[in-house]
C-alpha cells in the first residue's frame, strides 16, 4: 500500500519548465556513474599533494585514466601512473602501457617484482604465482615517490572483501587495511585526512560493475590491449581455464597445447590469469557476452582468488590493491 | 533458509540482466537504496532473494555458498545467503555482519545500488552511512512480531536524513498464514508512526524474501493486496535528486580552478585558445546551468556570467545535477577550492553558527568546548562545539536535555566555525546542509550534521 503518492507511484521524472532533465531525458546510469567518478578523482587531485594512479593496462586503470583524462581537460593528467610489474607480463600489455603515457603525456613509475626476487628481498612462490609478491614492492614504491593517495581501478562488485570497501581508504604507516575500522562515509564528502607515514587508497569506478565498464569502453570507444578481445592463441586447460603458452606457463605432463579462439575478461599476472572461449572479437560483442556471463571475472580467470574464501581480503589487509 | 538455485519463474525473465541492446544504457538509470531492519528479521535472505531473482548472483558465486553452507551443516540445495552479504572472515566466522556491504544488480529498468546495512551492532553508524545517499530505505518488519523498538528507530534515523522513501516490508507474512489482518494492523501501526516521525513517502508492502511473495511477481496468496512488487516499487519511484535537484537553484561547489597553461593535454591541437583558461570545476549539486546564465559567486557575492560549460571534458550548451563539470565565466573572479557557484540572486549569505542535528559516529564523545574540522561541500574549516543543546529520543524522536552526545547518539548541537559557511537547510538543500566532523589531530570521522532550519 502507498500511503503518500502524490509524486511518487507515478515513475517518471518530476518535471520543470527549462529544466533540462525534461527536455533532454534523464542521465543514464553511465552518465551518473562517469559524474561521480570525476568528483571522485578531482577530490583526490584538490586535497592531495601526491597523488599516483596504478596503471597495469587492464580495462579498470584504463579507464579510470580515461576518467582523469575528462575530470582535468584541457589540462593534461596532473598525475604519474605506476606500473607494479610482476615480470610475467603479456608482451602487448606492456606495449599498450607505453603508447598511453606517451600519448597522454605522463610519467611512469614502475616497481619491479622481478628485481626483488633477483636480490633477494623477495622468494619466488612454489605455485608460481606472483600476485601476492606486488605488495611489497607496491609500499615501497610508494613510499618512495611520497604518494599520498593512490588511485586503483578495484570495483565492489569483485570481490565480498571490496564489497564492504570505502571509496577513499585509509592505510596505517604499514600499508595496512583495517576492515573493521573504516571511516563512515557519507553523502559526498570524503574525509582523506591521514597522519606522515599514512596513505589513501582511492576508487573512482567502485560502484560501476563489469558490465557498466564495457558499456562505458563501447561508448567512449577508449583502446584496450588486444587481448581483451578474441583472438586466436595456443592454449592448455588447468583447473577449467585456459593458459597462454608462454614463458611463464607452459603445460604440464598430460595437459595438451590446443590452438584455441579466447579472450582475457581480466588482464594480470600472465602466471595467474587465465582466458574464456570466446568469439568476441569487438566492444559490442563483449557487452552482450559479459551481460550473458554466468561466472564473475574473478571466478572465471583468476587462479589466485580461488585459493580460499577470505583471499582477497588477507592480500588487501597486507596493502594489496 | 533455502532458495532454490535452479528456480526460474517468468519474473526473472522479466527481472534479469538486459541482454539484447548493446549498450542498454541509453534506458536505464541508477537507483540507490538501503536495507536494515532488526536480527532474524529476514534481511539476509531478502537480500539474497532480490539478487537471485534479479540473476546477479552468479554461478561462482552460488557454488562457494552452496559449499561454505553443506560445510556448515545446511542441507543440500539449502543456502546461508548471509555469506554472501558478510564480506569479512570475522563476519563469516561470527555470524554477524559488521559494515555497510554494497552490491550491485539491473533489472531492463535500473541498474540498483544496494547498502546492505547491519541491524545491531553500531545501528546508528551504519543506518546513516547506508542511507545519506539512498533514494530509499527498505525497513524489514518481521509480521509476526509487527513494528518494535528497532523498527522505529531505524525509521527515526532515515527521517532525520531526509530519505525520500521509505519502505517498509512485512516479511515472513507466511508464517501468519497470509492473514490479512496481521497485515493491516502493521500497515495502520507503521502509518501512526510515520505521522509521528513526520516521515513523507511512506510504502507499507507484505512479502515473503524465503518463498519470494511480492518480491518480484504479484503473490496470488496476497489477493487482498493490490499495490506494487518490491521490485515495482524500486524500478519506479523517482530517484532522490530527480524529486527535488530540478526543483531547487544552481549550486556548484568548486572542487578546484583549472588553469593548465603549459600543463595542456597533448590532445588538444589548438593551445592558443586556452592560453587564458580557467575552469571552475566541480559537480553540481543541485539545479541546472546553460552558457549565458548569470551567477553569484560566494564568498565576495561577485555576480558575473557563464561563457563556457564543458560536462566530463566535452562542450556543452547547458548541465544539470549531478553532473561534474567545468565552468568559464565571464570577469576574473577570485574563487578557489571552497568556493560555491549559485544562480544569480539566490547566493546564500555566509554563517558563521549553526544549529544542525548531530549523528554522533565515533566512540569520543561530543562535549561543549570539543574542537572540530567541518567539512562542508569543498571546504574545510575549524569549528567549536558550542552547545549541546538536546539528546533525541530514537523511538518518538522528543528532544531530552543533554550535555553530551556518546556513540550512536543523536542531538541537536549548535557550532561554531572560524570562517564564514554558505550552509543553508538541509531540508532545502540536501548538499549545502549536509557536514561531516573530523577530528583535528588523527582525521578520524567524529560525526555526521545536518542544518536545521530554525534553531
Amino acid at each position: 500500500m502507498t500511503l503518500e503518492t502524490k509524486d511518487a507511484s507515478t515513475g517518471s521524472a518530476t518535471q520543470h519548465p527549462g529544466s533540462l532533465s525534461s527536455s533532454k531525458g534523464r542521465l543514464s546510469a553511465l552518465d551518473l556513474l562517469e559524474a561521480e567518478a570525476i568528483h571522485i578523482i578531482r577530490e583526490v587531485v584538490a586535497e592531495f599533494e601526491r597523488p599516483v594512479l596504478l596503471f597495469s593496462g587492464g580495462k579498470d586503470s584504463v579507464v579510470v585514466l580515461h576518467l582523469a583524462t575528462k575530470a582535468f581537460a584541457p589540462g593534461r593528467v596532473p598525475f604519474p601512473v605506476l606500473h607494479v610489474d610482476t615480470g610475467h607480463n603479456f608482451p602487448e600489455v606492456i606495449a599498450f602501457r607505453d603508447e598511453t603515457v606517451a600519448r597522454l603525456g605522463i610519467r611512469l613509475e614502475v616497481a619491479s617484482v622481478q628485481s626483488y626476487i633477483d636480490d633477494g628481498r623477495l622468494a619466488e612462490r612454489p605455485d608460481g604465482t606472483r600476485n601476492p609478491l606486488q605488495t611489497q614492492p607496491l609500499l615501497d614504491a610508494i613510499a618512495a615517490g611520497k604518494h599520498d593517495a593512490v588511485f586503483g581501478g578495484a570495483r565492489r562488485d569483485e570481490d565480498k572483501a571490496r564489497a564492504k570497501e570505502r571509496i577513499i581508504s585509509l592505510r596505517d604507516e604499514f600499508g595496512q587495511w583495517d576492515p573493521r575500522n573504516q571511516r563512515p562515509e557519507l553523502w559526498s564528502l570524503y574525509n582523506g585526512r591521514h597522519l606522515p607515514g599514512q596513505h589513501v587508497r582511492a576508487f573512482p569506478i567502485s560502484n560501476w560493475t563489469e558490465l557498466d565498464v564495457w558499456r562505458y569502453i563501447e561508448r567512449e570507444g577508449i583502446a584496450l590491449p588486444a587481448l581483451y578481445y578474441a583472438h586466436e592463441r595456443d592454449v592448455f586447460r588447468r583447473d577449467g581455464m585456459w593458459w597462454a603458452i608462454g614463458e611463464f606457463s607452459q603445460p604440464r605432463t598430460g595437459e595438451e597445447t590446443e590452438r584455441r579462439v579466447v579472450r582475457y575478461r581480466t588482464v594480470g599476472d600472465m602466471s595467474c590469469t587465465g582466458a574464456v572461449e570466446s568469439d568476441a572479437a569487438d566492444t559490442a560483442s563483449v557487452v552482450a557476452e559479459v551481460g550473458r556471463s554466468t561466472l564473475t571475472e574473478r571466478g572465471a580467470t583468476r587462479a589466485d582468488d580461488r585459493i580460499s574464501e577470505a583471499a582477497m581480503e588477507d592480500r588487501k589487509k597486507d596493502g594489496y590493491f | 533458509m533455502s532458495i532454490d538455485a535452479d528456480v526460474s519463474g517468468p519474473v526473472v525473465e522479466r527481472a534479469k540482466r538486459d541482454e539484447t541492446s548493446t549498450t542498454g544504457e541509453a534506458d536505464t538509470t541508477l537507483f540507490r537504496f538501503a536495507t536494515a531492519g532488526s536480527v532474524d528479521d529476514g534481511k539476509s535472505t531478502l537480500v539474497g532473494r532480490l539478487l537471485h531473482d534479479a540473476k546477479a548472483i552468479l554461478a561462482d558465486q552460488l557454488e562457494q555458498v552452496a559449499s561454505t553452507s553443506r560445510q556448515r551443516g545446511f542441507a543440500h540445495g539449502e543456502f546461508d545467503f548471509a555469506l554472501l552479504t558478510d564480506g569479512l572472515r570475522a563476519e563469516r566466522e561470527q555470524g554477524i555482519t559488521i559494515d555497510v556491504a554494497y552490491r550491485y544488480f539491473a533489472t531492463d529498468r535500473r541498474s540498483f545500488i544496494l547498502a546492505d546495512c547491519p541491524g545491531h551492532v553500531q545501528y546508528t553508524r551504519n543506518m546513516v552511512t547506508g542511507s545519506a545517499t539512498a533514494d530509499a530505505v527498505i525497513v524489514l518488519v518481521d509480521a509476526r512480531k509487527g513494528i518494535v523498538e528497532q523498527t522505529r528507530r531505524h525509521l527515526a534515523v532515515v527521517s532525520l536524513l531526509r530519505v525520500a522513501h521509505v519502505i517498509i516490508a512485512v516479511n515472513k507474512i507466511d508464517l501468519t498464514g497470509f492473514d490479512e489482518n496481521v497485515y493491516v494492523a502493521i500497515e495502520l501501526e507503521a502509518a501512526r508512526v510515520a505521522e509521528q516521525l513526520g516521515l513523507q513517502g511512506i510504502h507499507v508492502l507484505p512479502v515473503s524474501a524465503l518463498e519470494g511473495d511480492n518480491i518480484v511477481d504479484r503473490s496470488a496468496r496476497t489477493p487482498w493486496y493490490s499495490g506494487p512488487t518490491l521490485i515495482e516499487l524500486l524500478e519506479e519511484l523517482p530517484r532522490q535528486d530527480e524529486a527535488d535537484a530540478a526543483a531547487s537553484a544552481l549550486r556548484l561547489p568548486v572542487q578546484l580552478v583549472l588553469r593548465p597553461q603549459g600543463g595542456l593535454s597533448p590532445e588538444i591541437l589548438d593551445a592558443e585558445q586556452y592560453r587564458d583558461y580557467r575552469g571552475f570545476a566541480g559537480r553540481i549539486a543541485s539545479g541546472v546551468v546553460q552558457v549565458g546564465d548569470r551567477v553569484d559567486v560566494f564568498p565576495g557575492g561577485l555576480e558575473t556570467t557563464v561563457t563556457g560549460i564543458h560536462v566530463a571534458g566535452q562542450p556543452a550548451d547547458a548541465a544539470t545535477a549531478p553532473q561534474s563539470v567545468t565552468l568559464t565565466l565571464a570577469d576574473e573572479i577570485d574563487a578557489a577550492r571552497g568556493a560555491l557557484i549559485a544562480a544569480a540572486g539566490t547566493a546564500p549569505a555566509g554563517r558563521r553558527e549553526a544549529v544542525v542535528e548531530l549523528f554522533q559516529l565515533d566512540a569520543r564523545a561530543v562535549v561543549p568546548g570539543t574542537k572540530v574540522l567541518v567539512k562542508h561541500g569543498t571546504a574545510t574549516v575549524q569549528a567549536l562545539v558550542a552547545e549541546v543543546l538536546s539528546r533525541r529520543d530514537l523511538e518518538t524522536l522528543a528532544h531530552e536535555e543533554a550535555s553530551s552526545l556518546a556513540a550512536n547518539e543523536i542531538g541537536r548541537v549548535r557550532l561554531r566555525f572560524a570562517a564564514d559557511l554558505p550552509i543553508e537547510p538541509y531540508a532545502r538543500d540536501r548538499s549545502g546542509g549536509s557536514l561531516l566532523l573530523i577530528h583535528p589531530a588523527d582525521g578520524a570521522t567524529l560525526a555526521a550534521a545536518t542544518v536545521i532550519d530554525q534553531p
